[in-house]
């Protein structure tokens, strides 16, 4: 039954655009390469050229995408490594279809934010092969393929943070690299693992497709857990979870400006993402059994997060730990395990993508102008630069989760699936939301208001091109505050289908349901009866029941 | 017995007639030998001697290159002449265009049983001839900047490799240490050829009296084993061991643990590495490229002929013990690698533990396992030939410049050497589309096949470690300078170092094959997978069917 759902082709373009997507940023990489290094401007504009056409690939992908297709969509497979059954497999679902467009999206944005003080052709080569890299990990349906593309994100960010970053850039690039290594260590063990143990290539021979080892289902108990495990320790660095998050405090504060919007806004997620495409959906009944444990760091990662932001000296400091916290909701809806939470977390990937992409691109600015993070060297910016405060005052709403704006939607949603699973995490969650508000309008107030002394006064407001690189991310913020439907409704049958096989694999495991008549959001009903199918019977019992731990 | 053998194979001169065209005519005792399969040998060989004796006619100084030039040719003719026996060996019926009519086809064994050839010899001596060409060229310039120049490097590397080949397929103990020892004594003396740098003659010495301890350990081990079956051929000690269950096998154990220790020896595994780090530091660069190259594939080759092979019955004892090694050299080869400050010593420590990767493989035992050991070697020689290449360049005159401080830099004045060293450096990392991390890759799937869990965790954990290593070197390289940050002098492109040609052409293909091998592994899968290592019965012409070779072991 799976293989079917999954082999199904939906939509398809006339060329094949996911392999596009992943290549341009990538060709456009070598070319800048190719570029003699006095030639500085060229590969800026080689480089906005290759990273804006995929970003328009990407929208046009969205503009063709199924709605109402459950399964892989735009499916390409070419043999890579023939005896190995390793593919160049990509396709998209409506889970990585956002974090998709999101890469096309940031990447351009970032770009136009911030310029590199030296070495301007180095600096947009490695930016672009980043781009390159999202795309492909978020894409690929191989194992070794998402592997190969999760390995290779770390080399530009390295590059990216160690020659690009501030201060101590040297340490936090190498703590980055070797701690996100050590982390895929385990992750390509399990990876290699999982493909000798299931063997479900064509003759019982090893295969790294991802589609054939799902519809397989040749682990035991005991091996899905240990394998899960595995994987679990390379996405929780990634993402990162507590205790797993140490090394990006410091990754953020030394990156430059476009390094920690791209690291922020893309690159944590190919941890959840991960979580969620190579956890949940391949074990599902390892993710059943550690769902309790993991569910609790998020929420531990949540508070943790928000009360050591709250503390920071340095604003991109206390921005980056604010990303523990966001990202802590992400991971805590997508292990209450049910269409709710699970939706909201990949809504939440993408909204924290958007809130704190322009967090950063404001902080760039900052920089730009001060030379400081230094909340204690800032005062009463409102006052010398009203443009620049009004539109940080937005972005900092929706990063705290502000009816209206877009971080509210996933956050309620991750909440509201949390407190149907596990009631009384998400009661200790939702403080997560008050200490958002703490740190980053305490954080607020003593850098924008007040008066300013000699130095901020000078503070000049924000460029006509710098307001439209903001322009953008704005609209997104308020769009996806008011309407998320559209983005909703597309996320949800694959969630659907991700959880709907884990209601046939998993005996002890059933999508808990809202109350009829509830006012909650009415997608989970439907959407998990279409799927359930056989299953219905058993499972539409009344709402108390809970997802057994 | 095989000693006599041997002494026949010396002074026999067959008519060089296919084993199979021979029927009862043959009157006269002896081996017969089929040529072509020793051709590749005989080039190399035979082009060493050469090389030497015509460069002694030479009157006045000889062409800029001649001889980087001509060893470059010995080895790629070498290399062109394994792909006819690569076909027959595989049973093609054609190579290209030239039609072959494999006669006989499949793995055979000639000489009297001496030496055998199988896929896993020829991919080994194709990858033997690549380091041998990748290390004369970048001989060839720092002969030049080091006032030494002259053929005898050139001809001791041949002469080496052709121990190696000999090594490689060699079906008897006796052939084997022959190999072995004709690959050790020349490299001996390449380590000391250095004669105006104290610490290659130390090298030089330090190799040579361990070697040839080594070697000792290695004969005694063959010794025992002969008296244990009563045969040195690796095919008789087979058969016999499945043969028989002697009651009392300790002789048996003893040899084969003394054959680990000589073996292990020349991988530099651990705890049998102490002389690498000196050794590889004193010697001068090239011949440390060959060194850390040639002749580890030359030694894994011996491996897995001994062990995956032919003691394969003895699993369970050889199996525990290359399993401990692996884990040694991973660990601490990553470990002390990380607290050097001098390139060369760094790289040799990582050799060692990519020798520990290697062993990881081998110990999986699996057709699989000796795939992933040949993926390995090939990639291997690639990224530890260039990384040498570079230190070699980076040398400067005197070969001393080797500390990491030397390195801090190059990005500014050497850009392009820096782009190539990291290439190099990223892919023994195992970063992805590099060989490097498909050959990594390759290895844990063996391993993880054949069930050692621990030792693929543990392999991954130690490349971690292994890669701040070269994350250190990346970071002298392209993060220091004044303009970064750092104090110190700025850099400017006067302080270019040059770079020789030969040494440019090595390090452009080794970065290249690199590249090329990572984005399309199949490439080298296919063949990797093709290149089964087998041991087969040697049937004497006079018996009658000689096409009709029985295989007695697959490595299955």
């Amino acid at each position: 039954m799976t293989a079917a759902i999954l082999a199904s082709e939906g939509a398809s373009f006339g060329f094949p655009i996911l392999p596009a997507l992943v290549f341009v940023p990538m060709i456009g990489a070598i070319i800048i390469g190719l570029l003699p290094r006095s030639r500085p401007e060229v590969a800026r504009q080689v480089a906005i050229i290759a990273s804006l056409i995929t970003g328009v690939l990407s929208i046009a992908l969205l503009v063709d995408f199924d709605k109402g297709d459950d399964g892989f969509q735009f499916v390409v497979s070419q043999t890579w490594v023939s005896s190995l059954d390793i593919k160049f497999f990509l396709g998209v679902d409506g889970v990585s279809l956002f974090l998709v467009v999101l890469t096309g999206i940031l990447f351009p944005i970032a770009l136009f934010a911030a310029k590199p003080e030296h070495d301007a052709k180095g600096y947009y080569a490695w930016l672009t092969l980043l781009m390159g890299g999202c795309m492909g990990a978020f894409l690929s349906l191989d194992l070794f393929l998402f592997f190969l593309m999760f390995e290779i994100t770390l080399v530009p960010l390295y590059f990216l943070i160690g020659k690009w970053g501030h201060g101590r850039r040297v340490y936090a690039a190498t703590k980055f690299f070797l701690y996100t290594m050590a982390g895929s260590a385990f992750m390509l063990v399990s990876i290699v693992a999982l493909a000798v143990i299931a063997k479900a290539g064509d003759g019982g021979n090893v295969s790294f497709d991802f589609t054939k080892i799902i519809a397989s289902d040749n682990l035991a108990t005991s091996t899905g857990r240990w394998l899960f495990l595995g994987m679990a320790i390379a996405f929780a660095v990634k993402t990162p979870m507590f205790p797993f998050h140490t090394w990006l405090p410091d990754a953020h504060t030394e990156a430059p400006t476009a390094g920690s919007i791209d690291l922020a806004g893309i690159l944590l997620k190919l941890g959840t993402y991960g979580f969620l495409r190579f956890g949940l959906e391949l074990f599902p009944e390892a993710s059943v059994y550690f769902a309790p444990f993991l569910l609790t760091m998020a929420v531990i990662g949540i508070i943790y997060g928000g009360i050591v932001a709250a503390m920071q000296k340095n604003l991109k400091r206390l921005v980056a730990y604010s990303s523990v916290a966001h990202m802590g909701f992400a991971l805590m809806g997508l292990w209450a395990l049910n269409t709710q939470g699970v939706q909201g977390s990949v809504l939440q990937m993408v909204n924290h993508g958007i809130s704190t992409g322009a967090l950063f691109i404001l902080l760039g600015f900052l920089y730009s102008r001060r030379h400081t993070y230094e909340i204690k060297d800032l005062k009463g910016i409102a006052k010398s630069a009203p443009v620049f405060a009004g539109i940080f005052t937005v972005v900092m709403l929706s990063s705290i989760g502000l009816p209206g704006l877009n971080g509210f939607v996933s956050e309620f949603l991750t909440l509201l699936g949390t407190f149907i699973a596990h009631r009384w995490w998400a009661v200790v969650a939702a403080a997560g939301v008050i200490i958002a508000a703490l740190y980053l309008l305490w954080a607020y107030q003593r850098v924008f208001q007040g008066e300013p002394d000699e130095e901020n006064a000078k503070f000049p407001d924000l460029k006509l091109t710098e307001r439209l690189v903001m322009v953008p991310l704005l609209v997104l913020i308020v769009f996806l505050g008011v309407y998320p439907k559209p983005v909703l409704d597309r996320i949800e049958p694959s969630v659907n289908r991700i959880l709907g096989r884990m209601e046939v694999q998993v005996d002890r495991y059933h999508q808990p349901r809202t109350q009829g008549g509830s006012e909650l959001k009415d997608v989970p009903a439907e959407g998990a009866d279409s799927h359930g199918g056989g299953e219905n019977a058993a499972s539409s019992q009344p709402s108390s029941q809970e997802v057994a731990p | 017995m095989s000693l006599a053998l041997l002494a026949q194979v010396t002074g026999a001169t067959q008519d060089p007639t296919p084993i199979t065209a021979i029927q009862d005519q043959v009157h006269v005792p002896g081996p017969d030998i089929y040529w072509p399969a020793l051709i590749p040998l005989l080039i190399l060989l035979v082009g060493g001697l050469l090389l030497l004796t015509f460069s002694s006619f030479l009157r006045k100084k000889a062409p800029r290159g001649i001889f980087a030039a001509a060893t470059v040719a010995i080895a790629v003719a070498s290399a062109l002449s394994v792909l006819p026996l690569w076909a027959q060996v595989q049973g093609w019926d054609k190579l290209l265009w030239w039609d072959i009519h494999p006669n006989p086809s499949g793995a055979y064994t000639t000489i009297g049983g001496m030496v055998g050839v199988d896929g896993f010899t020829l991919f080994v001596t194709i990858v033997i001839c690549a380091a041998v060409a990748l290390a004369a060229l970048l001989t060839d310039g720092y002969l030049r900047r080091e006032d030494m120049e002259g053929p005898e490097f050139y001809v001791l590397m041949l002469l080496s490799a052709a121990g190696g080949l000999i090594m490689a397929m060699g079906n008897d103990l006796i052939v084997v240490f022959i190999g072995l020892e004709t690959l050790s004594i020349a490299v001996y003396v390449l380590s000391g050829m250095h004669l105006r740098r104290i610490q290659s003659q130390e090298s030089g010495i330090k190799y040579f009296v361990l070697g040839a301890f080594s070697s000792a350990f290695f004969l005694y081990g063959i010794a025992l084993i002969y008296g244990a079956t009563g045969s040195t051929n690796l095919v008789h000690i087979k058969t016999f061991m499945s043969q028989t269950v002697p009651t009392q096998n300790g002789l048996l154990l003893i040899g084969l643990g003394l054959l680990v220790v000589g073996l292990a020896f020349k991988v530099s595994a651990v705890p049998f590495h102490a002389w690498s780090p000196d050794v590889y530091d004193g010697a001068p660069t090239p011949a440390v490229a060959w060194m850390a190259s040639g002749v580890k594939a030359a030694a894994f080759a011996g491996m897995i002929r001994i062990f995956v092979l032919t003691f394969s019955n003895y699993e369970a004892t050889w199996k525990p013990i290359v399993y401990a090694l692996a884990i040694a050299s991973m660990v601490v080869g990553a470990a002390l690698a990380v607290v050097q400050s001098n390139v060369k010593r760094m790289l040799a420590y990582s050799s060692i533990s990519h020798a520990g990767f290697i062993l990881m493989a081998v110990e999986a035992g699996s057709a699989q396992g000796n795939s992933a050991v040949l993926f390995y070697l090939a990639a291997y020689v690639f990224m530890v030939a260039g990384s040498f290449g570079i230190a070699t360049i980076v040398g400067r005159k005197g070969d001393g410049a080797h500390s990491l401080a030397d390195y801090k830099g190059l990005a500014r004045t050497n850009p392009e050497l820096a782009v190539a060293f990291t290439v190099l450096l990223l892919a023994q990392a195992g970063v992805p589309f590099t060989a490097g991390f498909f050959a990594k890759f390759y290895a844990v799937e063996a391993a993880v096949d054949a069930s050692s869990w621990p030792l693929a965790i543990i392999a991954m954990l130690s490349a971690v470690v292994s890669a701040f290593l070269y994350l250190r070197i990346i970071v002298a390289m392209f993060m220091s300078g004044a303009d970064d940050g750092d104090d110190g002098p700025v850099p400017t492109r006067a302080e270019r170092i040059p770079v020789p040609v030969g040494a440019g052409i090595a390090l452009t293909l080794c970065v290249v094959i690199t590249m090329v091998v990572g984005l399309f592994p199949n490439l080298l899968v296919d063949a990797a997978e093709k290149g089964q290592p087998a041991l087969v019965q040697y049937d004497s012409p006079s018996s009658g069917s000689a096409a009709a070779a029985g295989t007695t072991g697959t490595g299955q």
